[in-house]
């Protein structure tokens, strides 16, 4: 090699070598570990209503991911979702303020309750395809609004059912610097725990070989089906577990938001979280809590000017699918690979 | 149970089920032909009403009447279902269907506010137009003439579509489009065409419905993501592109939620979505529809 060709050579590999050892150090950095601890602090920093804000970008993650294991990991397009969501809200409500059970039993029990309502719709969803999937579980979920709205002496019907028990979170006064904590940050702590929890698992559920197998199917079903996988029993199983899931959320937004109320179950809310999932970006993990914590966000931001959320939810969504069908994790790392194209070029 | 209460109920019935024809005529079209789910048609027949009752405002003092109302809002709302499709949906035709779902949906929100923008969230009405304002009398029952003329009008129209797409040169193309669009294309049939005239066929009809509903409904923001879920369980019990099927869907509704009630008080809503349900399971493709 001549002394030329290797004064070129050597500081590009020397700045190859500093991107990747940048990347690496930028990659080790327990990031959600990070956001996960700030967000735990909001009850200190910020104010009730900050804490009202993050406990609702809290559970909407919840509920988005829940969707997106069906939307972006399995290509199962549900616009029935929030049925699931209304079971488990309506479980643990019931549960709790009929019947006083503890909400360490009725938290459970919700999402128990909503999986075997996705067990049974779902067993009847997953046999059809694409368009009449989605039509199937927006009836199912329009039973389930029928059922909430009519059937008072359980549901309390148009009346919903108001004032929810907190949980008894008296324990948390032990817990240094939580003392001072009204019962609702207290709530909003457990909230965040009980999410990062049930995040993490469906994090490691979707890189499992059944998380493989789910998005096999997505990419190909009669390939996938040629291999001998049960393409209607794992999509079963999906549309179960993210029942599940989605019926966890419900249960906390119901003590959240002091009430269960038919309305939650409106299929119009199922198009709303629809949005927020790939507002945020179907095919990235962190697409849809990204997305819940942009849209309650913009939502506060935008009420605070006009009444017309609608408009400009209905705008957005139109951005989005004619410039930005990635969402925003999808647009960042589109902008991301451009930048580091540039940088190489 | 007296015959003349049982009649009076099968009238009620009837009733909800021309009013649902018109509107569920159009969302079927449209999914025959370009086998989407268009959410916004429940929002063009919400502006229907809305576009009616300001042409009967400003008609009024010209002693011009509902009629002419009526036919402006239905005509206005065909117009606006021309642009969207030619501005619009046109880039979306080979996008996933969750695109397609999605810009329907984006467009009920959109035009939801701007209904609230412009004429405000009171509820609006119309009155009778004076030739149907009476009643008869039929088996000891009072019909109202304008409850009279809409189970007349469901029938009619059925019919005028039923000629317009299997009797005429443009219904066969719609029909071939129905069946395979890309052969149709490769013939050198002008499918782009097709797929205007049809959405702007459908936002007229749902523009119609919505004009024609204003004597007998108040006129109130929010209709409109009521009746599309109605209609919507129409055209799935018929089938899903099928206009006969739309019409027996439309009247099965119409009969199981009119005698629903007297059967299960309370729980008649939830029938329809229970027997929409059972169809989708048993037959997702409708009564009458085809496979696809």
């Amino acid at each position: 090699m001549t002394a030329e060709a290797t004064a070129t050579v050597l500081p590009r590999a020397a700045a190859a070598a500093t991107a990747l050892r940048r990347r690496a150090v930028f990659s080790r950095i327990p990031w959600t570990l990070i956001i996960f601890l700030l967000m735990a602090t909001v009850p200190w920093v910020g104010s009730r209503y900050d804490t009202f804000l993050a406990a609702q970008i809290t559970i909407d993650a919840l509920f988005a991911v829940s969707l997106n294991l069906l939307l972006g990991t399995t290509g199962l397009i549900s616009f029935g979702h929030v049925a699931y969501f209304g079971v488990g809200a309506y479980v643990c409500g019931i549960l709790m303020k009929t019947y006083g059970v503890a909400f360490y039993l009725a938290f459970p029990a919700a999402g128990l309750g909503a999986a075997l309502f996705a067990l049974i719709a779902g067993y009847f969803c997953v046999r059809l395809i694409k368009l009449y999937f989605a039509m199937l579980t927006l009836a199912f979920s329009q039973i389930v609004w029928a059922i909430a709205y009519k059937w008072n002496d359980v549901t309390g019907g148009d009346q919903g059912l108001p004032e929810i028990p907190y949980p008894h979170l008296d324990w948390m006064s032990a817990i240094p610097g939580c003392g001072d904590l009204s019962i609702g940050a207290r709530f909003y702590l457990l909230t965040l725990l009980l999410v990062a929890v049930s995040l993490a698992i469906v994090h490691r559920v979707v890189r499992s070989p059944f998380g493989r197998v789910l998005t096999t199917i997505r990419d190909n079903p009669e390939r996938a089906a040629f291999l001998g996988i049960n393409v209607r029993l794992y999509q079963l199983a999906a549309f179960v577990v993210a029942g599940g899931l989605a019926g966890l959320a419900g249960a906390l937004y119901g003590i959240f938001s002091r009430g269960v109320f038919a309305d939650y179950v409106f299929w119009s809310k199922s198009a709303e979280i629809v949005i927020m999932t790939i507002l945020g970006g179907t095919g990235y993990f962190w697409g849809p809590p990204v997305g819940a914590a942009a849209l309650v966000w913009l939502n506060q931001v935008i009420t605070d000017y006009t009444q017309y959320w609608s408009f400009v939810l209905g705008a957005i969504l139109l951005a989005l699918l004619f410039g930005f069908p990635g969402g925003i994790v999808g647009g960042l790392d589109l902008l991301w690979q451009r930048l580091k194209r540039l940088r190489n070029a | 149970m007296s015959p003349s209460f049982l009649f009076s109920q099968f009238m009620g019935g009837l009733t909800t089920a021309m009013f649902l024809f018109l509107i569920a005529s159009g969302l079927s079209l449209v999914f025959g032909v370009m086998r989407v789910i268009n959410f916004a048609h429940g929002s063009f027949y919400m502006l229907g009403a809305y576009l009616a009752w300001q042409a009967v405002q400003w008609l009024h003092p010209t002693g011009g009447g509902f009629w002419l109302a009526a036919l402006c809002a239905a005509l206005g709302v065909g117009i606006l279902g021309v642009l969207t499709e030619r501005v619009f949906f046109r880039a979306l035709y080979g996008r996933e269907e969750l695109y397609q779902l999605l810009f329907t949906y984006a467009l009920v929100l959109v035009l939801g506010d701007a209904a609230k923008f412009l004429w405000g969230t009171d509820q609006l009405s119309v009155s009778t137009p004076p030739a149907l304002a009476g009643s008869v009398r039929i088996f000891g029952t009072t019909q109202p003439l304008y409850t009279m003329f809409i189970v007349a009008i469901g029938p009619a129209i059925a019919f005028t579509l039923w000629l317009l797409l299997s009797r005429t040169g443009a219904g066969r193309m719609v029909r071939a489009a129905q069946m395979d669009r890309e052969m149709l294309d490769a013939l050198g049939a002008n499918v782009a065409a097709i797929y205007t005239a049809m959405f702007a066929l459908s936002a007229f009809l749902a523009g119609l419905s919505g004009a024609l509903v204003t004597p007998i409904q108040s006129i109130v923001p929010g209709m409109d993501v009521l009746i599309i879920v109605q209609a919507f369980i129409v055209v799935v019990i018929g089938g899903m592109g099928s206009l006969w099927g739309t019409f027996w869907g439309s009247v099965i509704y119409g009969q199981v939620l009119s005698f629903g009630i007297l059967i299960f008080p309370g729980f008649s809503l939830f029938s329809v979505f229970a027997l929409m349900a059972v169809i989708l399971i048993v037959r997702p493709w409708g009564l009458f529809g085809r496979p696809l």
